[in-house]
């Protein structure tokens, strides 16, 4: 099975179970969770299901495409069911069913993984997912977001992509994964794995990032005082992903670094708090009928 | 009397493998608990778990309470009755309370006063009503870590996805966020199916046959079982690790032993290296040879059937081949920095925000096994691999396999410094000065590892300190009771005569920089912190509580020196004369507690014999002080008795002139504070 049909596959799986296919969000990211489809829908208490494919920019992990595993972009694909269902482990086995992957015939194994991403105030606990010894799915309930409980609890499956894949197609090197019939991982990532590693650890203007660092930083700021949360949210995306640039250029010392993950945590706080508040004096549209609402208000 | 088995069993999704043990067993004990305060006879207990299941199998439970005649006391007979002889409304009262009348009313005696009683039959209650309130002991199990999950308020270990609670045939209905109790569970996730229960003895054999061993250790013995069927065919060893074999089947329903290969050329990864990432990453065992040589494979344990093996080793194979391969290039490119590199880097890796980098830290860890060294007076060579230990043992940190696998760090820091050609006993002190790394872990063995662990822990502790970190209660995030207990360990096995409070006093002079309290201060919050990690230290040796109490209010000294004395006094206390010795030294330390001026004693004050005779002993005992053992000064003191009493029996202390007064108060004060150097004999009980 190519990518692109374990993609679709999983699009129509997850469609069927009721969840909105959206397309990937358009600033850059580090994970599929900072997507406002799931950072921002999974605080307050309206229901939410969405599944989509992440690209996930992790600049310190670029190795020119030279290595076999680790890439500057990865791609997610990410689901969000909001609140959790009962029956949430049966169905993602179903999806791996759909892939083809016949848990009779393989090890699965839920393996505890606590999972924290200090930089949003979030965390959740829950497991990887272990298939024949190899991790291919980050399986959460969300119990923290932007410093926020949950209420109700959001369940995240975060499923990498090239990993599945590269077991699917059996192959050792992400590189010679099929997109589609023909057409390589390499084909289409190959010259820009290289060009963005040499320029998260060579050419980026070192100064111009720090100095984009403050100033995306100011406007998020701005944004929030305005209440407009998402603008104010793409900007610390920015902020998270000059972040990353910096530190893969080795520009930020071990003591500085608290310092930035703790600026970008307070924003996104501040981006947290000031949607729930948003989404109250809407009345939280989404929420189904007036006994949750009830309920919310408590 | 009728009884009926009783089945518990709490359907959750998959519960991490390092929390099972504890809450099965606080399950088992609960359910116990709730029988016996119930007062209902219960035969034996079995107790079940899985990754997805917590059981408890009671046999034989009493189908209800017995019936037990009770007697209620009432008010006094004097309120009961008034004057003529009538029943007051309080007696009328009491017995409607209770459902009877005043014609069942007698008279008993408490303490000397005269009540009014009745006598009641209380009906044994029924079992199954009893066990209605089950659902309280499923929620009140406690873990470490909780989670919520749908909309429910329950914080649990994991999400309740089936309840099975029978009595006899009987379903106990019960009801947990939206869980219903019932006589359905589940056997394997893909092996099993949906199992209907008809009484709770079928439990164990019904769950097997849905592929479940859901006796833990069945399940375990399984593994074993089948390791050794592996060692016999291939003629391997597979050493079997503890917490290993507990962690993977606790990960497992239905055990199924197989083995995978590595190409040989990975072998020539450290062992380490080799087993941290089959142990810690990919919870394989390694296999060795009879020599005890690693072999190039590994074993795994799958949770299913025999089935479609070779998949499942293929799938293995191929996730260790990616880890081995990014492990080897690692240790090649580790290699290519010097230990000097590593250190300049040192130079930007910050320890903490408040007390500075690791270099930093370095510099302050070599200076104080400098003193040590010094202190010990060992020689140059000693002291000179000391000294390089303590600059470089925390170099291997910045390299990438430590960064990749943090629990390697020393054991690398052993073989890079090795490579680079450091001399063999720096290196293996490198590795040595992490040790004790737990309470049961091994101590280090030689001298330079022993020093530079001593060093870089009392450093770490007291820089914490310095910046007001100190544990409360369950809060220890740096784990320095931890390391205290391993200071402690090392200088008591060793038998070091080592200053322990002069160790403290060069540890926080040197961390003068970024004090944030006084150096008296910080002192004093040590050696409260240190003072229950001597206790715990004399609690295990079988001193008596006020033993203990009395030396550590005195000055450790050397640790040597404090568990001298306490068992010294420990032995000593079933002596014949040992209430009188205590009592002599105690007068002297009560009296010198009413000493407001200390001045230098002058013998021409001295007014009797006694007095100039307890001053000569105290000249003298001062003079052999420092050529005795712990033992010699405790003869030494216990020789004063006689004098003190004397002393005592002929001299008046608190007389009116003030100049004789100071003078005998002085003697005594100085006196007091040599004996009680050794220990407050006065919180010593003798009866």
């Amino acid at each position: 099975m190519n990518i692109q049909e374990m993609i679709l596959t999983l699009q129509k799986h997850w469609s069927n179970q009721g969840c909105l296919l959206l397309q990937a969000y358009d600033v850059e990211k580090g994970a599929g969770t900072m997507s406002p489809y799931t950072f921002l829908r999974s605080i307050g208490p309206e229901p939410w299901k969405v599944a989509y494919v992440e690209p996930s920019r992790r600049p310190a992990d670029g190795r020119y495409g030279e290595n076999p595993n680790r890439l500057y972009q990865h791609h997610q694909f990410q689901v969000i069911m909001k609140p959790s269902p009962d029956n949430i482990q049966e169905i993602y086995l179903d999806s791996l069913r759909a892939l083809g992957i016949d848990p009779l015939e393989h090890d699965i194994r839920f393996v505890e993984d606590n999972w924290e991403n200090p930089s949003l105030g979030c965390a959740g606990l829950g497991w990887e997912v272990w298939l024949d010894g190899m991790e291919i799915t980050q399986f959460t309930y969300f119990q923290q977001v932007g410093g926020l409980e949950c209420k109700p609890v959001s369940v995240e499956i975060t499923y990498g992509i090239e990993r599945l894949a590269s077991y699917i197609q059996d192959k050792e090197n992400v590189f010679d994964l099929e997109w589609t019939d023909g057409v390589t991982y390499r084909d289409i990532f190959g010259q820009t794995e290289y060009e963005h590693s040499k320029y998260s650890f060579e050419t980026s203007d070192t100064n111009m990032l720090f100095q984009l660092f403050n100033v995306f930083e100011r406007e998020a700021q701005r944004q929030l005082d305005a209440g407009l949360v998402h603008p104010a949210y793409d900007y610390v995306l920015k902020c998270s992903h000059i972040f990353n640039l910096l530190d893969a250029k080795g520009a930020i010392s071990v003591t500085e670094r608290t310092g930035f993950i703790s600026r970008v945590r307070n924003l996104a706080r501040s981006v947290a708090k000031t949607y729930y508040r948003e989404r109250e004096s809407l009345g939280f549209p989404m929420l189904l009928n007036g006994k949750e609402k009830e309920h919310a208000n408590e | 009397m009728q009884t009926n088995d009783f089945l518990l069993e709490i359907g959750l999704e998959e519960v991490p493998a390092r929390f099972i043990h504890d809450a099965q067993k606080q399950l088992v004990s609960k359910i116990e608990q709730l029988f016996q305060d119930k007062d209902l006879s219960f035969g034996p207990v079995h107790s079940f778990s899985t990754p997805r299941r917590f059981a408890v199998l009671v046999e034989n439970v009493a189908a209800k309470q017995l019936d037990i005649e009770e007697e209620v006391k009432g008010p006094s007979k004097k309120v009961a009755l008034d004057e003529e002889g009538n029943w007051t409304k309080a007696a009328i009262g009491f017995t409607k309370g209770q459902g009877k009348t005043t014609e069942d009313i007698y008279f008993k005696e408490v303490k000397g006063i005269e009540y009014v009683f009745v006598k009641k039959h209380k009906k044994g209650e029924e079992t199954v009503r009893i066990l209605q309130n089950l659902d309280e002991v499923i929620t009140s199990l406690t873990f470490a870590k909780n989670m919520k999950w749908g909309n429910f308020d329950l914080r649990y270990i994991r999400p309740i996805r089936w309840l099975v609670a029978l009595y006899g045939n009987k379903v106990i209905d019960l009801e947990i966020t939206n869980i219903k109790s019932g006589r359905t569970t589940y056997g394997h996730r893909f092996l099993g199916g949906k199992i209907l229960l008809k009484d709770p003895r079928e439990y164990e054999d019904q769950l097997l046959s849905q592929h479940v061993i859901v006796d833990q250790q069945k399940r375990k013995e399984a593994i074993v079982t089948q390791l050794q069927q592996l060692e016999e065919q291939h003629d391997w060893v597979i050493p079997i690790d503890e917490d290993l074999l507990e962690e993977v089947t606790n990960l497992v329903e239905y055990p199924t032993v197989l083995h995978g290969s590595f190409d040989e050329e990975f072998l020539q990864l450290p062992n380490p290296v080799l087993i941290t990432t089959m142990k810690e990453h990919q919870r394989y065992f390694p296999v060795q040879n009879t020599e005890g040589k690693l072999l190039p494979y590994f074993v795994t344990v799958r949770n299913g059937d025999h089935r479609h093996l070779d998949t499942v080793r293929r799938g293995n194979e191929k996730v260790l081949r990616a880890r081995l391969k990014d492990a080897v290039f690692f240790y090649q490119e580790d290699q290519k920095l010097s230990i000097s590199n590593c250190l300049e880097k040192l130079k930007h890796v910050v320890y903490h925000d408040d007390i500075g980098t690791y270099s930093e830290k370095l510099s302050r860890v070599r200076k104080l096994s400098e003193y040590i060294s010094s202190e010990m007076k060992q020689s140059e060579e000693t002291k000179q691999n000391i000294l390089r230990t303590a600059e470089i043992c925390k170099f291997d940190l910045v390299t990438q396999m430590v960064g990749e696998f943090p629990e390697l760090q020393g054991i690398m820091g052993e073989v890079y410094a090795q490579i680079h050609g450091e001399n063999k006993d720096v290196a293996k002190a490198i590795r040595e000065h992490y040790l004790p790394k737990h309470a049961d872990d091994e101590l280090p063995e030689s001298e330079i590892g022993i020093v530079v662990s001593i060093a870089d822990k009392i450093d770490t502790i007291v820089s914490l300190f310095a910046v007001g970190l100190i544990p409360t209660g369950s809060q220890d995030p740096y784990g320095l009771r931890r390391q205290a207990a391993g200071v402690v360990r090392i200088l008591a096995e060793h038998n070091w005569q080592l200053s322990f409070e002069g160790l403290l006093n060069e540890s926080i002079a040197l961390t003068g920089p970024f004090q944030k309290q006084s150096k008296e201060e910080i002192f004093s919050d040590l050696q409260e912190f240190f003072r229950l990690r001597f206790k715990h230290l004399l609690d295990e040796k079988g001193i008596r509580y006020d033993i203990t109490d009395a030396v550590l209010s005195s000055p450790v000294m050397t640790v040597r020196s404090l568990i001298e004395r306490a068992e010294l006094l420990q032995e000593m206390k079933d002596e014949p004369t040992f209430k009188t010795d205590m009592e002599a030294l105690s007068r002297v330390i009560h009296i010198a507690e009413k000493c407001e001026v200390e001045v230098s004693i002058q013998p021409e004050l001295f007014e009797n014999e006694t007095e100039h005779n307890l001053y000569e002993q105290y000249v003298k005992l001062m003079d052999h002080l420092n050529r005795t053992d712990s033992k010699g000064y405790y003869r030494l003191l216990i020789g004063l008795k006689d004098s003190i009493n004397d002393f005592f029996d002929r001299t008046m202390v608190m007389v009116e002139n003030e100049q004789i007064r100071n003078n005998r108060l002085s003697l005594l004060k100085q006196l007091s504070n040599v004996i009680l150097s050794f220990a407050h004999f006065q919180h010593i009980s003798v009866k």
